[in-house]
């Protein structure tokens, strides 16, 4: 089979979202063996939809969140709950320990008074210090930017919870029972937000996402930085968006906009 | 006297030996149903056949696992021939109220055996030991 590019002549069945990424994957890499056949970049016009059940996350990917302040209300706490739902979190009347995955935080300005009201979670750095602190590599980053740990191979020496500058790990105190098929957990291990893994998986968007979307002010984006096309990618490139505590050079996958 | 009581003690061995092989033979045709080692009353899963062989998965089901569980961790591969939520689903064993047990229950299809062979399991310290949606079912009656 010969090697060309793509020519403007291609079929005309293709729908324009899949000729606007075969333009752009012929431009990055022109590896179209022919139209509609790549060697490269099948999964990065829409990732997702591309995986299958038994394929490993793409490192070409990289999951990402954005969050519109203008648009979260500081009484909402619609993600909260989302999140709780979705993966069985259950309080025991204990806020100093009770498992926390995404939190609202109110901040204020002293100088001008002016408050702002955001959710705190998992960042999901690209550097993150919780897996480099882990004795055991339980805390680790999945290859599309995912920072998740382990609890197969966790021990709950609660180091990375120490090492993360975002206060985003909870460790499991207490025995637990009847837990989400799809978001063990367990006593004596460390968990955070997973960004849904489990409904990435699956094409879907992450709980709070979903529900700041439906019940909330719209405020959160999900979506592949990686991803020139992507709804995400256009807006930070669009709006100026800040990384929290960007001066660590964490460089977080969640972003904030108008903070 | 002596041979006499030799006799006597010739043909007591002589019985015992035939009521012992007939005991045997009794034994080996049975050997699955009422044999004298008690064997675990393991319950039977949905379907026909399991995912692989009864003889491979008794041998190798916690490699399986094990295989499976990395694979989905670290790699997020959700295949569903070798997932746990698969087994647990369709071994699930109904209780007295016709929901499935957890694993607190002794009929619990992990535990039948591992209780049997002695050995501990942890994987539903974090791992629902159960289906979930009769759990959902469950509160929706309420």
């Amino acid at each position: 089979m010969s090697t060309k590019s793509n020519s403007p002549a291609a079929p005309e069945e293709f729908d324009p979202s899949r000729r606007s990424f075969l333009g752009s994957a012929a431009a990055a890499a022109g590896v179209a063996l022919a139209p509609g056949v790549f060697l490269y970049g099948v999964g990065a016009a829409n990732p997702a939809d591309a995986r299958g059940l038994d394929e490993a996350a793409s490192g070409n990917v990289r999951w990402g969140i954005l969050i519109d302040l203008n648009r979260c209300d500081s009484g909402c706490t619609e993600c909260v709950t989302a999140c709780s739902k979705e993966n069985g979190l259950q309080g025991h009347g204990r806020p100093a320990t009770d498992a926390q995955w995404i939190r609202k935080v109110d901040v204020r300005d002293p100088a001008t008074g002016h408050s702002q009201s955001l959710p705190m979670m998992c960042q999901h750095c690209a550097d993150p210090p919780c897996v480099d602190v882990c004795p055991t590599g339980a805390s680790f980053k999945r290859a599309d930017g995912i920072v998740l740990v382990d609890k197969h191979t966790c021990i709950g020496c609660r180091y990375c919870m120490s090492a993360c500058p975002y206060k985003a790990r909870s460790f499991v105190h207490e025995a637990l029972e009847d837990q989400k098929t799809h978001a063990p957990r367990g006593k004596g291990t460390v968990e955070s937000c997973t960004m849904c893994v489990h409904r990435i998986d699956d094409d879907r968007q992450p709980a709070c996402v979903e529900a700041c979307n439906d019940t909330g002010g719209g405020a959160m984006l999900f979506g592949d930085l990686n991803d020139p096309e992507s709804e995400i990618s256009k807006r930070v490139a669009k709006y100026a968006t800040q990384q929290i505590r960007s001066d660590l050079g964490l460089d977080p996958g969640v972003r904030y906009q108008g903070l | 006297m002596t041979g006499r009581r030799n006799s006597m003690v010739m043909a007591a061995i002589a019985l015992t030996t035939m009521i012992g092989m007939a005991l045997v033979a009794n034994a080996l045709e049975e050997e699955s149903a009422a044999s004298r080692v008690p064997y675990p009353d393991i319950a039977t899963g949905d379907g026909d056949t399991c995912v692989e062989d009864t003889d491979f998965m008794r041998r190798y089901h916690m490699t399986v696992l094990m295989h499976q569980r990395d694979d989905t961790m670290l790699k997020g591969i959700r295949s569903k021939q070798h997932s746990l939520k698969e087994c647990i689903d369709c071994h699930a064993v109904p209780g007295e109220d016709s929901i499935p047990v957890t694993v607190e229950n002794p009929k619990h299809f992990c535990r039948s055996c591992h209780d049997y062979a002695a050995v501990n399991i942890d994987c539903f310290d974090c791992h629902a030991s159960r289906p979930e949606q009769d759990l959902l079912a469950k509160a929706d009656e309420k």
